[in-house]
């Protein structure tokens, strides 16, 4: 069961990794990053029935952290939209020098 | 009251040293001797700064310092004066004294006082310490008596110069270091008046700075001294890698235990100094500044360039003397450099025209005697020359300054551009400078070695050492003492010969100044002549401190009738007795015979007799040529174009030293400097740059590059940590 879930959950991680790497909509990549974390979690709570109620707690942080980041986010991409009416990353590398 | 406090510090300096026989040695201010100078020097300097302050004022208003103004001459102009030549005289009077306490006593070992500690490292420890002996005593009278005539005679000379309180500092700053270099205890401190002299030297060569070719003259003279201070350096190290010291009386003391007879360790030591010597003494082959450095005032170069500076050479030889008697190679260097350097500069001095460079050239040639005489052991004998060319050629010098003085006061009063050095352009000044005129045949007889001048008995006894050292019963290189002797002979000719040749050429025959120039030529003032006059009384009769016991008895010493006898050698004994003894010891006695046989007396006589000869025979052939001023004059040809350009040494050391030095300092400079350093360091900067651009590539700006690094990243991280 344990070993069934991590495999899911990694199956999942990567996934989400080559969404954040290969697609270009902001949209979509937020929505891997969000795999990625529901992948994380999916691991917490399945390993929780080997060491204990610890990793069930964290999944608790980890979704409090999503939901705000997830506010913080959607909020700049539309911010971003608005100014330059698509969300395309490829169009936004002012993220250099 | 700053006189007196400043004494009592100086008597209470420690003494050291031992004295015997009867009463001991005191000595009186010895610091003060070295003190007064300095004194003066900072008086002068701190007028010649006011003076220069108000010459910049007055241009900057518009005109310039007016000397003989309505409001009469600025005390910055007029305390020199006194200044100047008083430190000198009083510094003479305290040594006067000291000499004449020395004379009561017999004194075997230096009196050494030390003030204080000057350098405390390690085991290296020198202290500010003068040593009064018998040697140093001989040096204090020259340099302060000779010094103090020359002070007065510039008085006279420089008076209208504008920088006349500069002049005087310079001259003062000079005095110290010479006697801080003939009174140091150490070879240390000697080296501090060494370079000191040298510098002041260097300062006064280019003392009319604004002349280009003067100031050249001044850095020629410091950097080909340069080369021989290296030599001094290195001796140094050497003396004090073996005995860990450099004060005299340990080294001297120590010297023949510590060193082997003619070892590999004292022969580079010898040579090393004798290095040095070469480049202060004006030696082959560092001779070649020396006449460059007749580019300072005539005064100067009868103070420095010929009577005191240029003989420390000498007087560090014979300070060195126990060291040069165990080395036999640095002994024979020293006489064979000091011959060759007598004939070599004679023959130079027949064909010039300028009365400065003849007198220069007859000065290195001077010298090489007396590195004869110091090489060939006769310490004394060196010493002796030292002190009578003093005389003579600080009065041939001045001499020459008074007519030029006469010669370039005519010449400015017609405007005329004829220089007032070529001897050309004189000729008959008898008529119009007759002390002059005087004085310099006594010095020129001085020096040709007429007897009873002092030239006779000091040149002559040098002569007759060098041929007798050669007879040693276990001389190291016989033959080359004979040719050192047959040198030292023929440069006598040749000195004989060019010095009536330069008389005749100023004072006699017709006067090529022009009439109205002639007009104008003028006995030099009392404060010059009477210096002159002092000068010619020494040379006359300066000769008879010194006379070698066998003239002394004959008629050439009036049978015993001139007062002193060999003084001079008795004097020194104590100082150079060691070197005496080990010379003995391995050399055995000195022939009593010249090479070619006859006695000292009988070659006495034939000297004499040979530079009379010369002297006439130079008369009539000078006399008889008709020469022209040196604007109409005819260049030399032949032989005699070679001896006026000075055998080409000058062209010759520029192809082979100052070319190729210049080149390779090209190549240091562009190729080496330019290219292989600033392109390592550019290089280094490229690089960087490089690198640079290369990491900005894969800063794209984009979150998925980012992202796809980062993911890289933690993939090889993971793979370390796993496998």
């Amino acid at each position: 069961m344990v070993v069934a879930s991590m495999i899911l959950s990694a199956l999942l991680f990567v996934v989400g990794t080559l969404g954040v790497l290969i697609r270009r909509n902001a949209i979509i990549m937020f929505l891997s990053i969000e795999l990625q974390l529901n992948a994380v979690n999916l691991a917490f709570v399945a390993l929780s029935r080997v060491w204990g109620i610890e990793g069930q707690i964290f999944v608790f942080f980890v979704m409090t952290v999503a939901a705000a980041e997830a506010a913080v986010g959607l909020a700049i991409i539309i911010s971003i939209f608005r100014h330059y009416e698509t969300v395309n990353v490829n169009n936004f590398n002012l993220l250099k020098w | 009251m700053l006189l007196t406090g400043g004494t009592a510090a100086l008597q209470a300096g420690t003494e050291a040293g031992s004295q015997s026989g009867a009463g001991a040695f005191v000595p009186f201010l010895p610091g003060l001797v070295v003190l007064l100078p300095l004194i003066g020097f900072v008086i002068n300097g701190v007028l010649a700064l006011l003076h220069a302050r108000a010459s910049a004022v007055a241009v900057r208003n518009g005109g310039e310092l007016d000397l003989d103004g309505p409001g009469g001459r600025p005390l910055t102009h007029t305390l020199p004066t006194w200044v100047g030549p008083g430190v000198v005289g009083l510094a003479f009077l305290i040594t006067l004294v000291n000499f004449v306490r020395m004379l009561g006593v017999h004194l075997e070992e230096p009196v050494v006082r030390t003030y204080w500690t000057w350098i405390d490292t390690g085991t290296f420890h020198v202290a500010a310490a003068l040593q009064l002996d018998q040697l140093s005593m001989v040096m204090m009278l020259v340099v302060t008596g000779v010094s103090f005539l020359i002070h007065v005679f510039s008085v006279g000379y420089m008076g209208d110069d504008p920088a006349y309180p500069r002049y005087f500092a310079y001259l003062n700053l000079f005095v110290f270091f010479m006697l801080t270099l003939v009174m140091a205890s150490s070879y240390a401190l000697m080296f501090v008046g060494w370079e000191g002299v040298g510098l002041c030297s260097y300062l006064l060569i280019g003392f009319w700075f604004t002349d280009r070719e003067k100031a050249d003259a001044g850095k020629k003279a410091f950097v080909v001294n340069r080369i021989g201070d290296f030599g001094f350096l290195v001796a140094m190290f050497l003396l004090f890698s073996r005995f860990h010291t450099l004060d005299f009386v340990p080294v001297f003391h120590g010297a023949a235990a510590g060193l082997a007879y003619g070892g590999g360790l004292i022969t580079a030591i010898t040579l090393f100094f004798f290095l040095g010597a070469t480049g202060k003494s004006a030696q082959i082959p560092l001779y070649i500044w020396l006449p460059d450095a007749m580019a300072g005032p005539t005064p100067v170069s009868a103070l420095i360039h010929a009577a005191t500076m240029v003989t420390a050479g000498v007087y560090m030889v014979a300070r060195s003397s126990v060291l040069y008697a165990l080395s036999p190679v640095g002994s024979a260097t020293v006489a064979g450099v000091g011959a060759l350097t007598a004939f070599f500069a004679a023959t130079i001095a027949l064909k010039q025209y300028d009365i400065k460079k003849v007198l220069a050239y007859s000065t290195v040639s001077q010298l090489g005697y007396m590195f004869v005489g110091v090489g060939v052991g006769a310490y004394a004998a060196g010493i002796f020359h030292l002190m009578t060319h003093a005389f003579f050629k600080g009065l041939l010098f001045l001499g020459a300054g008074a007519i030029i003085h006469s010669m370039h006061h005519a010449l400015h009063h017609t405007h005329s551009h004829a220089d007032a050095q070529d001897m050309r352009n004189m000729g008959g000044l008898r008529k119009y400078m007759p002390i002059t005129w005087i004085v310099m045949w006594v010095a020129t007889l001085a020096i040709s070695g007429v007897w009873p001048f002092a030239g006779f008995f000091s040149k002559d006894e040098i002569i007759w050492q060098a041929g007798a050292f050669g007879g040693a019963a276990h001389a190291p290189y016989p033959r080359l003492y004979t040719f050192y002797w047959i040198l030292a002979l023929a440069a006598a000719l040749l000195t004989a010969f060019y010095m009536t040749r330069l008389m005749v050429m100023t004072f006699h025959g017709p006067n090529r100044t022009g009439t109205e120039e002639s007009r104008h030529l003028r006995e030099t003032p009392a404060v010059m002549w009477i210096p002159l006059v002092t000068l010619a009384a020494l040379s006359l009769f300066g000769g008879w401190i010194n006379v070698p016991e066998k003239l002394h008895q004959s008629f050439l010493g009036l049978f015993g009738a001139l007062p002193m006898g060999e003084w001079m050698h008795h004097w020194l004994e104590p100082v150079t007795a060691a070197a005496q003894q080990i010379q003995a010891t391995h050399l055995g006695a000195v022939s009593e015979s010249a090479p070619f046989g006859g006695g000292e007396v009988l070659w006495g006589v034939v000297s004499f007799l040979l530079a009379v000869a010369v002297i006439a025979f130079a008369w009539r052939m000078v006399g008889s040529r008709k020469y022209v001023p040196a604007e109409e004059s005819p260049a030399d040809t032949g032989f005699a174009r070679v001896l006026n350009r000075k055998w080409y040494v000058d062209e010759l050391y520029d192809t082979i030293v100052v070319r190729p030095l210049k080149s390779t300092s090209r190549f240091c400079w562009k190729v080496i400097d330019a290219g292989v350093i600033d392109g390592i360091v550019n290089g280094l900067g490229y690089l960087a740059r490089g690198l640079g651009w290369f990491g900005s590539l894969f800063q794209t700006g984009t979150v998925n590059t980012y992202a796809l690094i980062l993911s890289l990243g933690v993939l090889v991280i993971l793979g370390v940590v796993i496998f």
